[in-house]
């Protein structure tokens, strides 16, 4: 049981043509185990997020990700979400027309096989709300749309705790969020993996996230690859001395 | 108590072609004229036949009290007519219609319960014309619902007294074999409010010519559309806001979807601000949705402002696929890409439809939709 990342090669298509930007990542999550990725602009961490959800634009060239031993590689977006792998974007999309609630329902019953029961999921998704501060009016109003940038964040981390994915991508759900938007969605995520069967990778600019949320690994990442893993002290390092001192090992 | 407009300074553009009563001032349109450029005029020729017809549709209607709907002679007609028709297929219709009718709200009526007028065409030739007058004060919705088949041809007048508030709503949901012109002319009253939404679905071809002018200061005009193009249907809608009084509002926002070989739709948004009319608001945006290779989706805001003070004024035009960042986004939670799809469709008519104001016929509406969507997109899961 294990979210396994194997030797991930992923290209972007460009104008100029395909460009890689992942060049051989490996990862295993483990339930309960929280991975932070960390690295500077432009490294490709929210590659590595959009390919292991199979986002259209960026293709795997070689390697694989393996869901508690389902292949995801070759597996359509709606196939993965349906393994168990869920994805918070770094800039969630806007759905005009169609209401919160209407969407929560659809994919729950997508995910499940069956459609809610109405009485107990309207208590559902509203305690899913309240517990990230959002009014429960949020469930009439469209996806994302009108939402400030720490809402959308926040709807994110509900519908985490809602769906109850297996695994979860958070590409950094930190950035944008003043302190007290960040604990609120710390504690979403705490919540999440409290009953230790849920995994995540945690992919952040900052280390201020990982005061919130610990994790079990820190991972440095550039230029497409991990380039060096170690405990929670790794992201103090990081803080205090910045990314220069991995960059020769990114070149190598 | 009417007012003449024929004496409205005439327009120096190639967008307002000259209006008449006289059907010889409309000589048969030979599709390179400006106005008929992108309407199949072989397919649409019947609607342009100068000539009687005794024929008409099946007619159901729902008149709350105090409503009046009333034959009334040819002459009558134009006298209270808001404008003369503007192209061959309104002065055709006005020309030869059997009767002309009138629709009454009396003055300070405000009904709650929605006037429904439902045609149905059992394979006839039809040409009307019908005079509305929405009393001062008055607050009422109309659905006019066409189904069936038939060649219709239509003049509409609709003149809304002041301070009062009219939603008119049509749905043109006719067979795929149907054949639906004409032109649609409101006046607007001082400080009144008219909101028209305009759903075609149906019909072979559908070519509909709505023009908006205000009779006094401080009047608002809201105009939405819905259409839903499939392989080989042509559906039009001209629109024209003559902003002729200062202080006075338009907001245009029609949306198609496009899916099948030749589905083609048009849609001409003209906009103009005369010299004299200061503090105007306008905006006007058509959006086409293109689900399937095939398709043609003409649309073209023109916007012409004659005066400096204005409060604002702006149109968009935008034609595209579904965008992948939503699609993805939904599937990212499990919904498969059918299901996605057919929500963002839904999404994308949501704020048209909620604009009805006719619960029952929203939701046969958004059925609709979905049944259209089972086509090309796929049916729910």
């Amino acid at each position: 049981m294990s979210l396994e990342i194997r030797d991930l090669h992923v290209d972007v298509m460009t104008e100029s043509g395909p460009k890689e930007i992942l060049k051989g990542v490996d990862l295993t999550i483990n339930p309960g185990e929280v991975h932070a990725i960390m690295g500077p602009n432009g490294s490709g961490k929210s590659t590595l997020a959009y390919a292991l959800m199979g986002h259209p634009k960026y293709t795997i060239t070689s390697g694989s990700v393996v869901l508690d031993g389902v292949d995801l590689t070759h597996l359509a977006v709606d196939e993965r979400a349906r393994t168990g792998l869920f994805l918070a974007m770094q800039y969630p999309v806007e759905v005009p027309g169609v209401s919160v609630a209407n969407f929560l329902r659809t994919a729950k019953t997508a995910l499940s096989g069956e459609a809610p029961k109405v009485r107990t999921w309207v208590k559902e998704v509203n305690a899913a709300l309240a517990s990230l501060d959002l009014d429960p009016s949020f469930s009439a109003r469209s996806v994302n749309e009108g939402f400030s940038g720490g809402e959308k964040k926040r709807s994110d981390i509900a519908q985490l705790g809602l769906l109850g994915p297996k695994y979860a991508v958070l590409d950094e759900t930190d950035s944008g969020l003043d302190i007290d938007a960040l604990r609120v969605v710390a504690d979403g995520v705490n919540r999440y993996l409290a009953d230790g069967t849920h995994g995540v990778l945690l992919i952040t600019h900052y280390s201020r996230v990982l005061q919130y949320i610990k994790p079990t690994v820190v991972h440095v990442y550039m230029d497409g690859r991990i380039v060096a893993s170690g405990g929670p002290e790794l992201a103090d390092r990081l803080e205090a001395e910045g990314y220069e001192q991995f960059e020769a090992r990114a070149d190598a | 108590m009417t007012t003449t407009l024929d004496a409205a300074p005439a327009v120096s553009s190639h967008l307002h072609p000259r209006a008449s009563w006289d059907v010889a001032d409309h000589p048969t349109p030979t599709g390179r004229e400006e106005v008929w450029r992108f309407t199949p005029i072989d397919r649409i020729e019947p609607l342009f036949l100068d000539a009687l017809s005794g024929d008409n549709l099946a007619w159901e209607t729902s008149l709350p009290d105090g409503v009046r709907i009333e034959p009334i002679s040819r002459d009558e007609a134009r006298e209270r007519s808001v404008e003369p028709p503007a192209d061959r297929i309104a002065a055709v219709a006005a020309h030869n219609a059997g009767y002309a009718a009138l629709l009454t709200i009396p003055e300070g009526l405000e009904l709650d319960a929605p006037i429904v007028i439902a045609g149905t065409g059992r394979d006839d030739h039809v040409k009307e014309h019908l005079v509305i007058e929405v009393g001062r004060r008055a607050r009422a919705t109309i659905v006019l619902r066409y189904r069936g088949h038939a060649q219709f041809m239509a003049k509409t007048d609709v003149r809304v007294g002041e301070g009062a508030a009219l939603n008119m709503v049509l749905v043109a949901d006719w067979d795929d074999t149907a054949l639906h012109g004409g032109q649609a002319s409101y006046l607007v009253g001082r400080d009144a409010q008219v909101r028209t939404v305009a759903v075609s679905l149906g019909g072979k071809v559908v070519r509909l010519v709505d023009t908006a002018r205000f009779d006094g200061p401080g009047g608002s005009i809201e105009q939405y559309g819905l259409y839903f193009a499939d392989a080989g249907q042509h559906l039009e809608h001209r629109l024209f806001v003559d902003h002729n009084e200062p202080h006075t509002s338009s907001n245009v926002d029609y949306r198609g979807a496009l899916q099948g070989e030749g589905a083609h739709s048009v849609w001409v948004g003209n906009v103009l601000i005369r010299a004299n009319a200061t503090g105007v608001t306008t905006y006007e945006q058509n959006r086409n949705l293109v689900l399937t290779d095939g398709c043609i989706a003409d649309s073209i805001p023109n916007l012409e402002i004659e005066t400096g003070e204005i409060a604002g004024a702006g149109h968009s035009s935008t034609t595209g696929r579904f965008d992948d960042e939503q699609l993805f986004y939904l599937m990212s939670r499990g919904i498969p890409a059918a299901e996605a799809r057919r929500l963002v469709v839904e999404g994308f008519f949501a704020d048209i439809i909620r604009r009805i104001g006719v619960g029952e016929l929203e939701e046969k509406l958004m059925d609709a939709i979905r049944d259209e969507l089972a086509v090309t997109v796929g049916g729910a899961s």
